[in-house]
């Protein structure tokens, strides 16, 4: 290599250090720099604020850093496994343990910190671990074979989710804070009350206020922590997590500027007080702070390179937001800002919700007209918002207090995305303004979110701001006028509509032959269900038929509704609600006999919950025996036709509802849809069966029956319109069927029948000229096409008991027989019901293994 | 020199066999009992291509990965999970809708017909 180069050295290969040698090589340093770095560790930079994954299923491979070949081929070189143990600031010389000598024109100090360890006796012994590095953490997996018990000792962020590791590692897990509350930096005793209660709930055990005296070990072996309140705690292993140390003992040796208590000074260009020598990261101090989260680190990388590199732009260090969210599966805790109010004049209210376990408290100005800072705990969803208004001094609204408890309407008018400005940071993790987002979306025309996090790094951190980032592009492509298409999805470029017609025109029989003729790559969870569902409108085949499983909703898939818990519910077809008391009776017999939960639906049926996968084949086996059939409460299909008992029995009855809502109900039962189909007849205008909250209804009149159709109950009801009065049945039957053929073939996925009309051009008066005067003269093959669906309906559980191939499918173990072990009910009014979280703790103790999660 | 350490040695894993390749219908999945785990797998396609997460969700903290709907994004294979439909990357166990969650991966192969599950991944100190 040419002399004509200057040389960087870099003394450690952390994320920061990593950071910093990435910055150099993308602002172009090659040509002029030599770049160095000494890697302590035996393996090149890893993702340290993942590590815990380290544990869940994340290899060393996937937490790196460095893209593959990134050094080579940019010819920066790395010694792995060789520590710098000298600096010579005269010579401007580094020696590292390995004996290699490097003249330096600059050097950049990216050492990190080191767990600090409490001085307690029998801090050393074997069985006693901190918690910084992957080595750190094989030892500790190694070591938590052979434990049933372990302690960890810090109740602060990383002390959280290392007890969170222990616990996933199966230890009876504690952990023991010297101060009054958990993360004592972070919330206050409220806060941390309620964190408390949530980390306990989590099967972690916490104690507070304990003083640690004595560690003591029998037999070479650790046994227990002595308190200074006289009480002890048996354990096997010890996990120090009581904060961290900068690693300042290079710049000491050669004598650069120090803290009182440690870390290297550095100014806004983080220079250390040899202007040849920088320091980053964790092992800096700028105005007696060290700063223990990477954002700040990485901060520091822009401003040294820009430094380094004399760049006319060059950046400065000025602080960092050290707001931090706790990143533990459903635990959701959040500390910015001004967190305790210490802002003369500052004023906190704080909502505390004991039922719910929710903590939320804001600092305002003297006013209340500004964010000052704030603590969220149980449920941290205002955290991205909160954020943003502190740190662009956004105006609040009137009461501060509509902040933590949103009035009944939205509170989201404080933070509209638009009132941003382009400066506001949305990601602190990878430091992403709102401008950068917008100019990546605009230049390079992102129009999803994966690809804007991929482009421009955001969201890929912490992941507190990905619902930020998303209304940014939302708010930007909706400004740019980009049209969100009506594609399906990224596998086929047409409408639903569109895709349905080729499907009907090329005789389209699979997913596979559609997807190779119209259509890219494997398909996903939106376009197969649909996909599937027109295929099974158009030709009717049974959905669990090799070509189509693989395509249903899970719901389909089974053939009954997934539940919570992971169970089943079964809903037999009762046509019109009519059901005989034998029937009645058998259907208590089947709940009985397999022990599940039963209730009346809102739609004039019995449903049957908590039926388990491998229970479903057998307990369709019984239904079907005595005489019932799938009631296709799982699909886009058809429910139910609800009826009232109309002129049998009523005396204000004028046709027969019931017996015309059974017959339409078997007509149409497993018609498959964009979405579910509810229909209703009433025997008089009294309404009792509520047709006209229907896609169709049909209510009585002295002469006949008034078609209702496209109504709604649900999210959004809406009344059903009439198309036709006073209908004999054929004719009726005429009208259903054109309308249903119509709607499925042109409306888009997951659209009910009144959103489909809501946006029908022509409104009613088109509808009208389709279905009764044939406009379009199409009506033949509208009705050729349901008339298909009649002939050809089977019911799919009865089918499904008589095969045995498909009956092999319900089964929860591919290979055993045995039943999901994680099950757990409690008895209430003398049925079961899932146990709740807190009611699965106590069950569980008594199971193990499989009930929790693979770690 | 710069090399990646790897930690994994090829050779130390232990391969249990769960089930025929048939048993998989083509795009879909099956959940196997692994020792004490619970291990979802999935086959693509008619192909004897098969991955292997773990069968917990993390978000309806249920047992039921298996029974998600398979399928890619922008390329990348990953199931849906079927309860709140969130997608998993099946060659890294990645959440591609929450960069913080990911759900435990298992090396997976067919040999002779025959899928097997790579088990000594998870016990490796
Ligand atoms: C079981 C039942 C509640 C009950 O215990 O009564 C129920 C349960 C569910 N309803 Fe419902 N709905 C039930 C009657 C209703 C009714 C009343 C009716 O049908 O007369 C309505 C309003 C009428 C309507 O649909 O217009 C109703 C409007 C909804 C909606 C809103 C639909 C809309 O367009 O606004 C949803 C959400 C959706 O489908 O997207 C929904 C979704 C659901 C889901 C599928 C939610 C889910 O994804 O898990 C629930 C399935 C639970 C299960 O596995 O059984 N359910 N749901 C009722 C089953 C009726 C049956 O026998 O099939
Ligand atoms: C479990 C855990 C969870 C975390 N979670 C978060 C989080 O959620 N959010 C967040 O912002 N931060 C988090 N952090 C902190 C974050 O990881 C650090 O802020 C970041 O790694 C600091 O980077 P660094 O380069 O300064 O130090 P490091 O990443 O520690 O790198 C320093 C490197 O220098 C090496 N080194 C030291 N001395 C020498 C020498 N003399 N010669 C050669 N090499 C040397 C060290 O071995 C080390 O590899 C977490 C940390 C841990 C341990
Ligand atoms: S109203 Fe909501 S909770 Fe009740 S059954 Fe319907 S979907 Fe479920
Ligand atoms: S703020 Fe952490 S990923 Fe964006």
């Amino acid at each position: 290599m040419p002399n004509s180069k200057q040389t960087l050295v870099v003394v450690g290969n952390g994320m920061v250090g990593h950071r910093l040698l990435e910055l150099m090589v993308a602002k172009g340093a090659l040509d002029r720099w030599n770049l160095i770095t000494f890697c302590e560790e035996p393996r090149v930079a890893y993702d340290r604020v993942h590590l815990s994954q380290y544990f869940v299923n994340k290899t060393a491979a996937d937490l790196t850093l460095v893209e593959p070949g990134f050094y080579q081929d940019n010819g920066i070189q790395v010694y792995i496994g060789d520590r710098i143990v000298e600096i010579d600031r005269v010579q401007q010389r580094v020696k590292s343990a390995n004996g290699v000598e490097i003249t330096y024109d600059r050097l950049v100090l990216a050492t990190g910190s080191y767990p600090f360890v409490p001085p307690i006796q029998g801090n050393d012994a074997t069985g006693t671990f901190v918690y910084r590095t992957i080595d750190d953490l094989d030892a500790i997996k190694t070591y938590a074979e052979q434990s049933r018990v372990g302690v960890v000792v810090g109740g602060g962020l990383l002390g959280l989710e290392c007890a969170n590791a222990l616990k996933s590692l199966g230890l009876e897990t504690h952990v023991v804070e010297f101060a009054p509350r958990l993360m004592p930096v972070q919330l206050d005793e409220a806060g941390g009350e309620i964190l408390k209660e949530k980390i306990q709930g989590l099967g972690v055990q916490v104690h507070t206020s304990k003083v640690t005296t004595d560690i003591v070990s029998e037999n070479g072996k650790l046994a227990s922590m002595q308190f200074a309140d006289e009480t002890s705690l048996q354990t096997d292993m010890i996990v120090f997590s009581a904060g961290i140390r900068p690693r300042d003992e290079l710049a000491r040796g050669c004598g650069l500027q120090l803290g009182e208590r440690g870390g290297v000074v550095i100014d806004e260009a983080c220079q250390t007080s040899d202007p040849k020598i920088y320091a980053i990261g964790e092992c800096a101090l700028y105005q007696q702070r060290i700063f223990g989260l990477v954002a700040p680190g990485y901060q520091m990388a822009e401003v040294a390179s820009d430094h380094l590199l004399s760049l006319p732009t060059a950046q400065q260090f000025t602080g960092a937001d050290m707001s931090t969210k706790l990143k533990l599966l459903g635990v959701d805790v959040a500390s910015f800002g001004d967190n305790f109010a210490k802002t003369p004049g500052a004023k906190a209210l704080a909502v505390t919700d004991a039922v719910a376990g929710t903590y939320k408290k804001l600092v305002v100005n003297a006013d209340g007209s500004r964010l000052l800072g704030g603590i969220l705990v149980g449920d941290a969803t205002a955290y991205g918002t909160l954020l943003q208004l502190m740190q662009n001094q956004m105006a609040l609204p009137g009461s501060p207090l509509s902040l933590l408890v949103p009035a009944s309407s939205d509170n989201t008018a404080a933070l509209s995305i638009d009132n941003l400005p382009d400066t506001a940071q949305i990601c602190s993790c990878n430091n992403v303004t709102k401008g950068q987002l917008c100019e990546a979306i605009r230049d390079d025309n992102i129009t999803d979110l994966p690809t804007l996090k991929k482009c421009t790094n955001a969201g890929t951190g912490c992941g507190g701001c990905v619902p930020l980032v998303k209304d940014v592009l939302t708010s930007e492509l909706k400004k740019s006028g980009v049209e969100v298409n009506n594609h399906l999805c990224e596998h086929f470029p047409y409408s639903r509509q569109e895709l349905y017609h080729l499907l009907r025109v090329g005789e389209i029989k699979s997913f596979e032959a559609l997807l190779a003729q119209h259509g890219t790559g494997y398909g996903c969870e939106i376009c197969k269900p649909t996909v599937g569902s027109m295929l099974a409108s158009s030709w009717n085949e049974h959905v669990l038929n090799t070509p189509h499983v693989g395509l249903q909703d899970t719901n389909d898939a089974f053939l009954a509704n997934i539940q919570k818990d992971g169970t089943y519910s079964v809903i037999p077809r009762i046509p019109g609600g009519e059901i005989t008391p034998e029937k009645l009776i058998a259907l208590g017999q089947v709940a009985q006999e397999f022990d599940l939960y039963t209730k009346i639906t809102g739609a004039q049926r019995v449903d049957l919950l908590g039926a388990r996968v491998e229970q479903l084949p057998l307990i369709w086996q019984r239904l079907v025996e005595t005489g019932f059939e799938s009631g296709h409460a799982y699909g886009k299909a058809l429910r139910t036709v609800k009826s009232c008992v109309g002129s049998t029995w009523c005396r204000f009855g004028v046709q027969d509802s019931t017996s015309l809502a059974i017959e339409l109900e078997l007509r149409y039962r497993g018609l498959r849809s964009p979405h579910k189909l509810k229909s209703a007849v009433s025997g008089c205008t009294r309404e009792c069966a509520e047709a006209q909250g229907k896609d169709f209804g049909i209510i009585a009149t002295e002469n006949g029956w008034n078609l209702y159709v496209c109504g709604n109950g649900g999210m959004k009801p809406q009344h059903a319109i009439l198309l036709a009065t006073d209908l004999d049945k054929e004719t009726l039957i005429k009208y259903i069927d054109r309308f249903l053929v119509f709607y499925i073939r042109t409306a888009d996925k997951l659209e009910r029948t009144s959103t489909w009309f809501n946006k029908l051009e022509g409104g009613l008066e088109y509808l009208k000229q389709v279905i009764i005067e044939d406009a379009l003269g199409i009506a033949d093959e509208l009705e050729a096409q349901m008339q298909y669906h009649v002939n050809t309906y089977q019911c799919e559980w009865k089918a499904t008991v008589e095969s045995a191939e498909k009956m092999q499918r319900f089964r929860h173990f591919v290979n055993t027989d045995a039943v999901d072990p994680s099950l757990a009910y409690v008895q209430e009014r003398g049925q079961k019901r899932p146990a709740t979280e807190a009611e699965r703790v106590v069950l569980n103790q008594s199971k193990d293994a499989l009930v929790t999660p693979a770690h | 020199m710069i090399r990646e350490v790897s930690t994994t040695t090829a050779d130390s894993t232990a391969w249990v066999t769960i089930c025929a390749l048939d048993a998989i219908a083509p795009n879909t999945g099956v959940n196997a009992q692994v020792g004490t785990e619970q291990v979802a797998i999935f086959r693509i396609g008619q192909t004897d291509e098969v991955y292997a997460t773990g069968n917990f969700d993390p978000f309806s903290k249920t047992f039921v990965m298996s029974r998600g709907i398979v399928g890619d994004r922008q390329g990348v294979l990953k199931v849906a999970s079927p309860i709140y439909k969130l997608n998993f990357e099946l060659k890294t166990g990645l959440c591609l809708d929450d960069a913080t969650v990911t759900i435990p991966i298992y090396p997976a192969r067919v040999v002779d017909d025959q899928v097997q599950i790579g088990a000594s991944c998870h016990t490796r100190s």
